[in-house]
């Protein structure tokens, strides 16, 4: 065994990444999170992504935890110390090692040519040894293997084990015998690595306090969590990767919260569709009839959909769609990430259609947007969406605690009463009355005087059929005025300046953000200015148009192969195309800021330009 | 379809316990064939709800793209309606339904929009006993793209050009039965004595009550060689039970009486009366049911009437357990947990 040597020379304190390769379907999930949770109770920044694949058993998956101790959001891109638990992918994690770094490997079975890098330190704990001997059941054994590994990297970067219980014991609850089985694997890997790897690793995890009044929670469950404070009350879905997990935290949350608990009523319905067709169909059914009603899905959940997307649009339906974005074309890459329904979204259906979309970056956002989707769907009588991501959606982020004012009412838009609607001559469904763009509209059941007729074939402002064309003209005109309005509804952009006088900046949106601040703070370090919008919500806010009007070039930074953002932003804005400057990614993995270092410094040098 | 109105007077017309006339339940003109039997399904159901005394705003009408689905616009002009796409009314009733449980849904459909594109969300609908009165306008033949088969016609049917249907048909009612509906009927637009009471049934039923009319269409299958045509209708068809609604009956049995009728009482009201023709046949049964239609179909003979009837299944909104009080009236405060829950729930995420 060589002797454990830092090759880089530098000891690195809170500020690495230990990522670890595992077989899917063996338990490592509860393993890593254990590890991720007991470094930000130590008070450090994390950020964690899963890469798993699209299989119930048997295939690689790596679980990457980045600590943090500047606090960015976004993966770094390299892998300092590699937990490699999965013979098949040795070589490619050995490759993988970043220079001076460790990799950590199964040395039950001997693997010499684990050892070949001289930039590289392999470490061999006998993992399936240690824990064969001390477990009999073979499951047991399987899941304590990953237990066993928590331990030894705690031993060898200094992570405190006392932390590790006091998450175990949370975990296990009243189960004893669970923690004092999980504890026992903990301690066979630690006191391993205690013994025979006595000197501390250069990367080193100490105790900080920068996670205070911080939670870590994924996308998906933050967004149910908003469903559920929006008072949304009717969700339909079919199971899609990477949104399911959206509707399992509504189902738990409201089983929570919403269910009487004399009566065992309900206060929300939630209906497993055979189809997205049907699941939307739903949704819009329960919208029409005045339920907050959403629905979650993906990308091929959103092509499905269209059709009655358009009928929504159309006929002044409001409902909130989900769109978890995942890699397409087609079935795609289901467990990989992209932001690549953009277009998709923005003009979803045949015929003129345009929508409102919201743009969260994070869990927090999530829950914030979650809420201002079903105020905006239900102002605006018309389909949201709200775009989020896998990466977004399915990964932990540590994101200060959400908060909630319990003065919020929900904005139910312009709805009649009966009382209001006794007191008109006659009511017209598309009458813009207001000169808002917005028609008022009536419930089923609450007078008759009230009743119309809901159509996707033309209609004219009365809401009678028509073939007329300029009453059809009138109806899709408003529809257009309607939706430009909405530009100062949607959430406004993120300004963040250098404070430098820049030519140039940066658009991107969702969950490049943590990539992009620190790819800023990278240039800013080389002397290169640029500002930075982040886009909310579309159609485009004013200020969108009036930032990218101060720069002599605008890089639109995104994690799609087309550039869908700046194709939206050349539609629907006044910016001319050659000073929008596509930067993309769309390689599926959750965003590191070298693409946009690389890409924009390319750029850059290809100009002979450096600021 | 159009907006056109009707001129409305109702001045000399019975008026039922509401104070409305028929008048009060129609729609806008129809633009239909002169003589389709959609048409006198429409009336039916005008009459139906009439005699229901049903408030008009009581009643919410779902369908999607066809024909018959277009006829939604021409009854119960005082009731919220929603024509929304091809075949895909079931979930937008759904919806509906899960959003406000207190309104009668009507939902009416053809055999193109619910056995071809909407084949799965018909299926759907029924397995989740949703409750709704769906009619099945059926005519065996797409009316507004003039005139190919749908997924009805009968094999060997012949079409307008003499062309004959080379596929086997979906009976809509044999798929309900087997799909675990509580009220399955079929009828005949030609026969307004026994579709009346059906409909008035139908609605009262709680859970899915699928009504089949044959409806014959006059302008492309009305001709000889076709099974869906009114002369070939008249021929074959049998009622196999006669049925008659009873708004408001004070006693309720379940048993046959002297005469062999069974009193039904239904969730929504009223009391349904069934009288068998063949003294073999229990409406009651469900695999009877479905074999005698399917020996029907061999036999070329229509039966019609309430096929079988089951009112003790529990529908979507109670297995759901929704409350009494419809989600789309539940008032806010009932739904948000808090700033304070909000605090505590935070904890797992530390």
């Amino acid at each position: 065994m060589k002797d454990l040597v830092d090759v880089s020379g530098e000891v690195r304190v809170n500020d690495f990444v230990i990522k670890i390769g595992n077989v899917n379907g063996t338990g490592s999930a509860s393993a890593n999170g254990l590890l991720m949770k007991a470094i930000f109770r130590m008070g450090v920044p994390v950020v964690g992504k899963n890469l798993f694949p699209s299989n119930i058993q048997g295939l690689p998956t790596w679980y990457e935890i980045r600590l943090t101790r500047d606090g960015y959001m976004a993966r770094s891109g390299t892998a300092e110390f590699i937990v490699a638990m999965n013979a098949e992918t040795y070589r490619q994690d050995l490759a993988e090692v970043s220079p001076g770094g460790f990799l950590l490997y199964d040395s039950t079975w001997p693997r010499p040519d684990l050892h070949a890098r001289a930039d590289v330190t392999a470490i061999g704990v006998p993992l399936a040894r240690l824990v064969n001997a001390a477990f009999d059941n073979a499951r047991t054994r399987v899941l304590m293997k990953n237990m066993a590994y928590v331990g030894a990297v705690a031993g060898l970067t200094g992570l405190d084990v006392e932390v590790i219980r006091g998450l175990v014991k949370e975990m296990f609850g009243t189960k004893e015998h669970l923690i004092d089985a999980n504890m026992k694997a903990i301690g066979l890997g630690l006191d391993y690595v205690r013994e025979h790897f006595p000197d501390p690793l250069p990367l080193r995890i100490e105790p900080m306090d920068k996670t205070a009044g911080h939670i870590m929670i994924d996308g998906n469950t933050a967004a149910a969590l908003g469903c559920v404070y929006a008072g949304a009350t009717f969700g339909a879905w079919y199971p899609i990767t990477p949104s399911t997990s959206l509707m399992d935290g509504f189902k738990s949350f409201c089983e929570k919260f919403r269910v009487d608990p004399e009566t065992g009523e309900k206060n929300f319905c939630i209906i497993q569709g055979e189809d997205e067709l049907a699941s939307i169909g739903m949704a819009i059914g329960a919208g029409w009839n005045g339920a907050r009603s959403f629905t979650p899905t993906s990308g091929p959940g959103i092509s499905l959909m269209s059709e009655f997307i358009g009928f929504a649009y159309y006929g002044e339906v409001p409902v909130v769609l989900f769109d978890v974005q995942r890699a397409g074309p087609s079935t795609g890459l289901p467990t990989r990430t992209q932001q690549c329904d953009l277009t998709l979204a923005a003009y979803a259906s045949h015929g003129d259609t345009k929508h409102i979309l919201l743009f969260p970056a994070n869990p927090k956002e999530c829950f914030e947007m979650a809420v201002q989707s079903f105020d905006i769907a239900e102002r605006f009588q018309t389909p949201v969406f709200f775009m989020t991501d896998l990466d977004i959606g399915m990964n932990d982020w540590m994101i200060p605690e959400l908060e909630w004012d319990d003065s919020y009412q929900p904005d139910r838009g312009k709805v009649l009463t009966a009382a209001q609607i006794e007191t008109l001559e006659k009511f017209y469904r598309y009458e813009d009355r207001d000169g808002d763009a917005i028609a008022w509209r009536t419930l089923p059941g609450t007078h008759p005087k009230g009743a119309y007729f809901t159509r996707g074939s033309g209609h004219n402002w009365k809401g009678g059929y028509t073939e007329d064309a300029e009453e059809y003209k009138v109806v899709l005109d408003r529809l257009t005025t309607k939706w430009k309005n909405a530009a100062n509804a949607v959430p406004a952009p993120v300004i963040t300046r250098c404070g430098k006088d820049a030519r140039r900046a940066i658009i991107s949106v969702g969950g490049c953000d943590g990539a992009v601040l620190e790819a800023l703070d990278r240039f800013t370090e080389n002397g290169v200015n640029l500002d930075y919008l982040r886009v909310r919500g579309f159609p485009f806010n004013a200020e969108v148009d009036a930032f990218i009007d101060q720069y002599d070039e605008v890089f639109v930074v995104e994690q799609n192969r087309d550039g869908q953002l700046r194709s939206l932003l050349v539609n629907e804005t006044d910016a001319p195309k050659h000073k929008l400057v596509s930067i993309l990614d769309y390689a599926g993995m959750a965003a590191n800021p070298k693409f946009i270092i690389e890409g924009i410094s390319a750029h850059l040098e290809a100009l002979g330009d450096v600021a | 379809m159009t907006s056109m109105s009707k001129p409305f007077i109702d001045k000399h017309l019975p008026k039922n316990k509401l104070g409305l006339s028929v008048r009060n339940y129609e729609g806008v003109m129809s633009t239909l064939c002169a003589g389709c039997g959609h048409d006198s399904v429409t009336a039916a159901l005008v009459q139906a709800f009439w005699e229901l005394d049903l408030a008009p705003e009581s009643a919410a009408k779902v369908s999607g793209i066809g024909c018959s689905s277009k006829t939604t616009a021409y009854f119960m002009g005082q009731s919220h309606g929603i024509n929304c796409v091809h075949g895909r009314m079931p979930s937008v009733a759904t919806g509906a339904n899960a959003a406000n449980g207190d309104l009668h849904y009507i939902g009416i459909s053809g055999d193109g929009d619910s056995l071809s594109i909407g084949f799965g969300q018909f299926a759907h609908a029924i397995r989740r006993n949703l409750n709704m009165l769906y009619i099945l306008e059926n005519n065996g033949v797409y009316g507004l793209t003039k005139g190919q088969f749908s997924a009805a016609a009968d094999y060997g049917s012949k079409s307008k050009k003499g062309v004959s249907n080379d596929q086997m048909p979906i009976d809509p009612c044999v798929q309900a039965l087997t799909l675990g509906a509580g009220f399955v009927a079929r009828a005949f637009s030609g026969d307004k004595s026994q579709l009346i009471p059906l409909i008035k049934a139908g609605l009262m039923h709680k859970g899915f009550a699928l009504i089949d009319v044959i409806s014959p269409c006059v302008t492309f299958n009305d001709h000889a060689g076709s099974t869906k045509s009114y002369a070939h209708t008249y021929k074959y068809y049998h009622p196999l039970v006669h049925t008659d609604f009873v708004a408001h009956a004070d006693e309720v049995t379940g048993s046959y009486d002297k005469d062999g009728a069974m009193r039904v009482a239904m969730a929504d009201g009223g009391e349904l009366f069934m009288r068998k023709t063949a003294d073999d046949y229990d409406p009651r049964d469900r695999a009877q049911a479905i074999e005698t239609l399917l020996m029907n179909k061999t036999e070329g003979e229509i039966r019609t009437g309430l096929l079988y009837l089951n009112s003790d299944l529990p529908d979507m909104q109670a297995a759901n357990k929704l409350p009494k009080i419809p989600l789309n009236q539940v008032p806010y405060e009932r739904l948000t947990p808090g700033k304070a829950a909000l605090a505590k729930l935070q904890s797992r995420y530390r």
